[in-house]
């Protein structure tokens, strides 16, 4: 299955993945509406210190111990993908409690929010790929 | 190949989708006594709050699950184990034969004996979901309804916060002298305290009740709180009869290895029954938690369709919400202490022997779970960068090395 995979040493710390992503699930058509003026919560964070930076998102693990823990089964896997119903979730927050790599959020709805690699917005691909100016990020197969 | 599992909760989904994920052939019985398909337990004070409805909390795995995964569901009760001739009595007089059977059989509420407390008609405990409709209907349309509960543990509280906008008044009596005595320190149990107390919730600590009429309860301290339901969350324990008839030890919860295996051929065990190796604390106790139940019951299952799956990783952890206040929690806190506070917020971490041995979030928790592979993972902190790590948690704190792991699959750059 194709992943969204990131490389550090070509990242440059510029957010755009943030701000694709925060786009593509607005549900907005232009990008000035979903963003211009707000806070945005994206699924991709960048980290940065000094000079490294690199995006974190979800790693879609092939053994995923947030859908293992999830106590509602909001979390689940969809053909290697690791999809949120957030109509199903509580906010307990077990997912923030066990993902390893810190890729679950809160959403501003109450439930948790994640990576969905673009399938269920209308992109279908991931837009922080899109979006990155310097190939740091990259959608393939390992 | 005939599976038997009994019991119908998280450790049997787990037991299922371990099987299934090895042998799509040999046939699956699942005995569950509730009236109802699989659902996440912890969700019957969400269902109370409004947070879900019984028709999503009945989702906890969708209802083509059973048919998908070829499991026949019978709600019945076992009533006895023979594991000479391997095969389990149902409460129908029949006798089901199985070649690997595991026992996920859960546990019930402890209920302490309290003077009088037979007069009081309007009582329930909090585990089921028949326990949250019945307080439901106790509780009725009126927000007139002062509930007095008995525990204020993760149930008792969670319950409290569930319904807390549906009654009059809530007062929770614990013998213990803080809230949450098993899952938090004194200091932060005294901040969610406060919380709660600021919502409303009145508690009475390091108290108990002495005798109960139908409507009053007099506690030790001389106390007379008045109340219309009663909710009794001490405790619980663990469902082991079954496994005893059988022959397998059990001390406190039926003892498995870290296949999850009993001692008993074709046997396994797993959840809220069984004994966990904390790797926290390097000792051997239940581990009464929800995602622990799906990792040991998904192991037996992996084992008892002919794998060899082992799990090696459990320590108590908890992630939960009180009134809007966030608490996250995990491993033990014997060790060397790190805390900051700030803008309300509350952070211990424990570190012992060049590992994080534990930790207590309160209101800042996001991204938690990098804390908790630490301990899981048993990471020696001496590989990282603890100063960031004591900052927050963050994938910056390890090499870049690792990081390229973490974040680029198996190649590396």
């Amino acid at each position: 299955m194709k992943r969204v995979y990131v490389n550090e040493k070509w990242c440059l710390g510029c957010h755009l993945c943030e701000y694709y992503c925060a786009f593509a699930n607005s549900g907005q058509s232009s990008m000035v509406k979903a963003l211009k003026g707000r806070r945005i919560a994206p699924r991709i964070q960048i980290e940065e210190r000094n000079n490294i930076s690199f995006a974190v998102s979800c790693r879609h693990c092939t053994d995923p111990i947030c859908v293992k823990s999830c106590i509602s089964g909001a979390l689940s896997i969809v053909d290697g993908a690791v999809f949120i119903d957030s109509d199903k979730c509580v906010g307990c927050y077990t997912c923030i409690l066990t993902c390893p790599y810190g890729a679950l959020t809160h959403s501003e709805q109450g439930a948790v929010q994640k990576c969905e690699l673009c399938k269920t917005n209308e992109f279908g691909v991931p837009m922080c790929v899109q979006g990155c100016p310097n190939q740091a990020i990259v959608y393939e197969e390992r | 190949m005939n599976y038997v599992i009994i019991g119908g909760g998280t450790a049997a989904v787990g037991c299922v989708e371990g099987i299934r994920a090895l042998d799509r052939e040999g046939n699956i019985t699942l005995l569950a006594a509730e009236p109802y398909p699989v659902y996440g337990r912890p969700l019957i004070s969400y269902l109370l709050e409004g947070k879900t409805t019984e028709e999503k909390m009945l989702r906890y795995r969708e209802p083509s699950w059973y048919e998908e995964n070829a499991v026949t569901l019978l709600h019945r009760r076992a009533v006895g184990v023979d594991s000479g001739a391997r095969t389990v009595a149902l409460d129908d007089g029949s006798a089901l034969p199985y070649d690997r059977l595991c026992i996920a059989t859960g546990s019930r509420p402890f209920v302490p004996p309290m003077d009088g407390m037979d007069t009081v008609a309007n009582q329930t405990s909090f585990m089921t979901l028949d326990d949250a409709k019945h307080l439901e209907e106790m509780l009725g349309a009126g927000k007139d309804k002062k509930v007095l509960i008995i525990g204020a543990g993760l149930i008792g509280l969670k319950c409290a916060e569930g319904i807390l906008e549906r009654c009059a008044s809530l007062d929770i009596v614990d013998l213990a002298g803080r809230i949450l005595p098993n899952v938090m320190l004194p200091e932060p149990a005294g901040i969610i305290q406060a919380h709660l107390e600021s919502k409303g919730i009145r508690f009475h600590l390091s108290d108990s009740v002495a005798r109960f009429t139908p409507d009053t309860a007099t506690l030790k301290s001389g106390e007379v709180l008045p109340f219309d339901v009663l909710v009794v969350a001490v405790g619980v324990r663990p469902n082991t009869e079954l496994a005893t008839q059988a022959g397998c030890s059990v001390e406190r919860g039926i003892r498995v290895d870290s296949h999850s295996a009993t001692d008993v051929e074709g046997i396994w065990a797993a959840g809220d029954c069984a004994l966990s190796h904390d790797i926290s604390t390097d000792t051997d106790h239940i581990l009464a938690i929800l995602p622990n139940a799906y990792f040991q019951g998904e192991t037996a299952g992996r084992n008892m369709a002919g794998g060899d799956a082992s799990f090696t990783q459990a320590i108590p952890m908890n992630a939960s919400g009180f009134c809007g206040l966030h608490m996250i929690t995990a491993g033990s806190y014997e060790g060397d202490t790190y805390l900051s506070r700030e803008d309300g917020s509350y952070k211990l971490l424990v570190t012992r022997d060049d590992r994080l041995a534990g930790f207590i979030l309160l209101g800042e928790v996001d991204r938690a779970g990098i804390y908790t592979a630490l301990i899981r993972e048993e990471t020696p902190l001496s590989s990282i960068d603890f100063a960031l790590i004591r900052e927050k948690p963050q994938l910056m704190a390890f090499t870049r090395a690792e990081r390229a792991k973490k974040l680029g699959g198996v190649k590396t750059w």
